[in-house]
């Protein structure tokens, strides 16, 4: 299991153009070859949900090139309803799973956290290098299944059974697609499990001299919990997608029950359980959005407080916190399934814990807001997104209290204010934090400092733009307006075609502004002002280091850690604030 | 493999420690971290002073756990779902691999012995290292190969995995099961091959034999399992 093929110490930096960029060992490459997947996914993920609500604005719009998609699916350019439920599933999954996922957790914390422990890598490189290809071949096979006959699954990102495991017979996509869905997962999950593995070891194991656990910086320990949930809700995601495939190839009976007919056919299997599949991928899916959410709070603690030059009130609370929710999002997934036809009194036993779950997250938005009280924060783009994450994650949480009881959520599940809360509370909010990462740490990746006029702009864009798409969801969902249809023109929903044609406009301006962001990311790369060793005055080891950082992160010194994270506000050698591996005192002795 | 012009790790070139370093004894794992730099002699990198194999290995077995969890827990819904009774009885020879499983995890455990004795300066126990790894390895594949014959015979009785759900969950076990043996596999060889160059880790020994005793704790799970369900 050990590799110690890679030479330590004193060896040669990495030669030749594939070993450097393609098949690297190196953490930081690998980080920003997860940021860049992410990127082309995010880009993919948002097309589609363009075109979805093209058509739930317009639904009689023939939407040009959509034909290049599916030629079944878009006679005349018009979208058929399995079409939208086909760009609906791929959304969802896309950007859960190689978005949500990839950039804040795998992204991120590749590159930054064997830096922030002080380490010059991950102590199992080939694991780590095999996690990026791994999860660059999960994209890829999900992207094929565009490519086949029928297209891809339109079975929502959730693939209940039995539709999803009784094969083509259950609609367009239910066959090579949902075959070629649960594959990708599968080779996700495995990516993910390395991924992890590597994280923990990284944390627990290679920290730098005088490192010790609560030296860390939030934004290591946020990466840490992240891994300690991925490795657990992975390892059930994988045996269900094996399952899945088992009941598609082999005939096997999983998740089908007896005697079921779907489309007038009498189905071979007999005697599965149809909620099986929901327990499995919920024990999964509910822990995956802390998966979201997590790495996003670290990074916004850890830009917030080198902002506003002060620490958390709390950075032992923050950790617990973040423990406790990483602990609770276990108990909790039973909330999916209320009206799923499960024990009522299991309905109940699931509703406590997800009461209880937001606790440690109000807790920890009061932390930030508290810290932030009389703080004289300073306003940049990276700053700005983290407020914005705080404002959409109270913003999506608050409908939460609503849907964690099963009386209110029997008439909610399943309308578009679920809808509007998982895209603020998760989607949106975990965006934020990626954006908010991004305008901190580009100039630690790549030497180059972003253009702030254009970071506010997409900033104010952006903020503004996602309240005017998901809120009014909510309303929405009140009103009773399902999700998961694909139109709406026929039935008692039709006086609320305006506002689904107002949320269209607003996601297509919304997602133009992204241009902004794109234009500012690559043109900073290339010609941006070149950026300083230090540029926000923060006291992390990532800023100890050139920008960006050699190969060996610390050229081969490793660095003593004298300090907290978090020493600002203080009489420092070089201002209000003393660098972690500086070995001058700290007035306050931590 | 490429052995030059690597990334980094924090690994010193392996080295068989002759003797312990009073320096390193007792040294906690808290901030300690990046143990090859420390006194900054190469050979301080001694053997058994990265805990990361050690972590990962325990981190690996949880993350294995908890896909056998997932499994068990198939198993249990399944049978509540299920309305017949299925009754099948578990081919005999799946006994005989579990001994066979057994055994060679007690190869392992005197190789691990006599490696340690090596590490101290026993030049000789090269061999009978040698030996107890090759062992364990025969072993392996021989409970692998034994498997493979408990397939044969349920297919012989006309038991499919699609037939019922306990021939399905029987499959299943043995079928994943043996991928996770066929990992230890490799670990194994990936030893002899590091003990062929004089390079293997005493922390490398040791995690990859957690995980092999962890595949024999792990075998006798699943068979209780499937002998309570059948």
């Amino acid at each position: 299991m050990h590799d110690v093929s890679g030479q330590a110490a004193h060896h040669a930096p990495p030669q030749g153009f594939v070993r450097k960029h393609v098949f690297s060992l190196d953490h930081k490459v690998i980080g920003k070859q997860y940021y860049a997947l992410a990127l082309v996914a995010v880009l993919t993920g948002m097309v589609l949900s363009w075109l979805m609500r093209l058509h739930l604005g317009w639904p009689n719009l023939a939407i040009p090139g959509l034909h290049w998609i599916s030629k079944t699916g878009a006679p005349g350019n018009l979208m058929t309803p399995e079409l939208y439920l086909q760009l609906m599933t791929m959304h969802g999954t896309i950007m859960v799973f190689f978005v949500l996922t990839t950039a804040p957790f795998a992204a991120f914390g590749n590159f930054f956290l064997p830096i922030q422990v002080g380490a010059e890598d991950m102590p199992f490189p080939r694991f780590n290098m095999m996690s990026f290809w791994v999860t660059f071949v999960a994209f890829l096979v999900m992207i094929a299944s565009f490519f086949v006959a029928d297209g891809p699954t339109l079975g929502g990102w959730t693939q209940y059974a039995p539709l999803s495991a009784v094969g083509a017979v259950a609609g367009p996509g239910q066959g090579s697609g949902v075959v070629l869905w649960a594959a990708s997962i599968g080779i996700f999950c495995i990516g993910q499990l390395l991924g992890s593995l590597n994280f923990i070891t990284t944390t627990l194991d290679m920290r730098a001299k005088g490192m010790s656990l609560m030296r860390l910086p939030l934004t290591a320990w946020a990466w840490f919990i992240t891994s300690c949930i991925g490795l657990t809700a992975f390892a059930v995601l994988m045996p269900a997608c094996i399952l899945l495939i088992l009941d598609h190839v082999a005939g096997t009976s999983f998740f089908v029950a007896s005697n079921l007919v779907i489309n007038d056919q009498l189905q071979p299997h007999s005697g599965g359980s149809t909620l099986l599949w929901q327990h499995l991928f919920w024990f999964f899916g509910h822990p995956e959005v802390y998966v979201a959410i997590v790495p996003g709070m670290g990074i916004v603690s850890h830009v917030l407080i080198t902002n506003m030059r002060r620490p958390l009130l709390s950075a032992k609370v923050m950790i617990a916190s973040m423990g406790a929710i990483a602990f609770l999002s276990y108990m909790v997934y039973g909330h999916h399934m209320f009206v799923s036809g499960m024990n009522p009194f299991s309905a109940l036993a699931f509703s406590f814990p997800t009461l209880i779950i937001t606790i440690p997250a109000t807790i920890i938005t009061l932390l930030w807001i508290g810290s932030l009280y009389g703080s004289k924060l300073r306003i940049n783009t990276a700053s700005l997104f983290a407020l914005g994450f705080i404002s959409m994650f109270v913003s999506g949480g608050v409908s939460g209290f609503f849907l964690a009881q099963p009386s209110i959520d029997i008439m909610l599940h399943a309308t578009y204010f679920v809808v509007g809360h998982f895209h603020l509370v998760m989607a949106v909010a975990a965006i934020f934090g990626i954006f908010s990462g991004t305008y901190f740490w580009f100039p630690k990746m790549t030497g180059k400092m972003m253009n702030e006029t254009l970071g506010k702009l997409h900033f104010w864009l952006t903020f503004v733009g996602a309240y005017c798409i998901f809120m009014p969801f909510h309303y929405l969902g009140i009103m009773g307006n399902v999700r998961r249809y694909a139109q709406f023109v026929d039935d008692y929903l039709q006086p609320v075609l305006g506002v689904h044609k107002f949320i269209t406009v607003a996601a297509l301006l919304t997602g133009a502004a992204q241009l902004i962001f794109l234009y500012n990311l690559i043109h900073s790369h290339f010609w941006g002002k070149a950026a300083p060793e230090n540029p926000w005055q923060a006291t992390s080891l990532e800023w100890s280091i050139p920008s960006p950082p050699p190969f060996d992160n610390f050229g081969g010194k490793p660095p003593v850690v004298y300090h907290d994270p978090y020493q600002f506000g203080v009489k420092g050698s070089m201002g209000d604030y003393i660098m972690q591996d500086s070995p001058e005192p700290s007035p306050t002795g931590d | 493999m490429v052995r030059e012009n690597m990334a980094t790790t924090v690994h010193q070139p392996p080295q068989i420690r002759t003797r312990p370093d009073p320096s390193r004894l007792g040294q906690g794992r808290n901030g300690g971290g990046n143990p090859t730099r420390a006194g900054g002699s190469p050979r301080v990198a001694l053997d058994d002073s990265s805990p990361a194999s050690r972590t990962g290995i325990w981190v690996a077995i949880a993350a294995i756990t908890m896909t056998f969890a997932a499994f068990t827990s198939a198993l249990v819904v399944r049978q509540g779902a299920s309305l017949e009774a299925w009754h099948l009885v578990l081919p005999r020879i799946l006994y005989l691999n579990t001994l066979i499983l057994l055994a060679s995890s007690v190869t392992l455990k005197i190789a691990r012995r006599r490696f340690r004795s090596f590490l101290l300066g026993a030049e000789g126990e090269r061999v009978a290292v040698l030996r107890g790894l090759y062992a364990t390895l025969a072993l392996g594949l021989l409970f692998l190969a034994g498997q493979y014959m408990a397939w044969m015979q349920l297919k012989a009785q006309g038991l499919y995995l699609a037939t019922n759900p306990d021939s399905s969950f029987l499959y299943l076990f043995t079928a994943v099961h043996g991928l996770h043996v066929l990992g230890g596999l490799a670990g194994l060889l990936h030893a002899i091959r590091q003990l062929g160059r004089s390079d293997l880790r005493a922390s490398t020994l040791a995690a990859t034999s957690h995980y092999w005793h962890f595949m024999d704790i792990l075998w006798l799970y699943l068979l209780f399992v499937l002998w309570m369900r059948l």
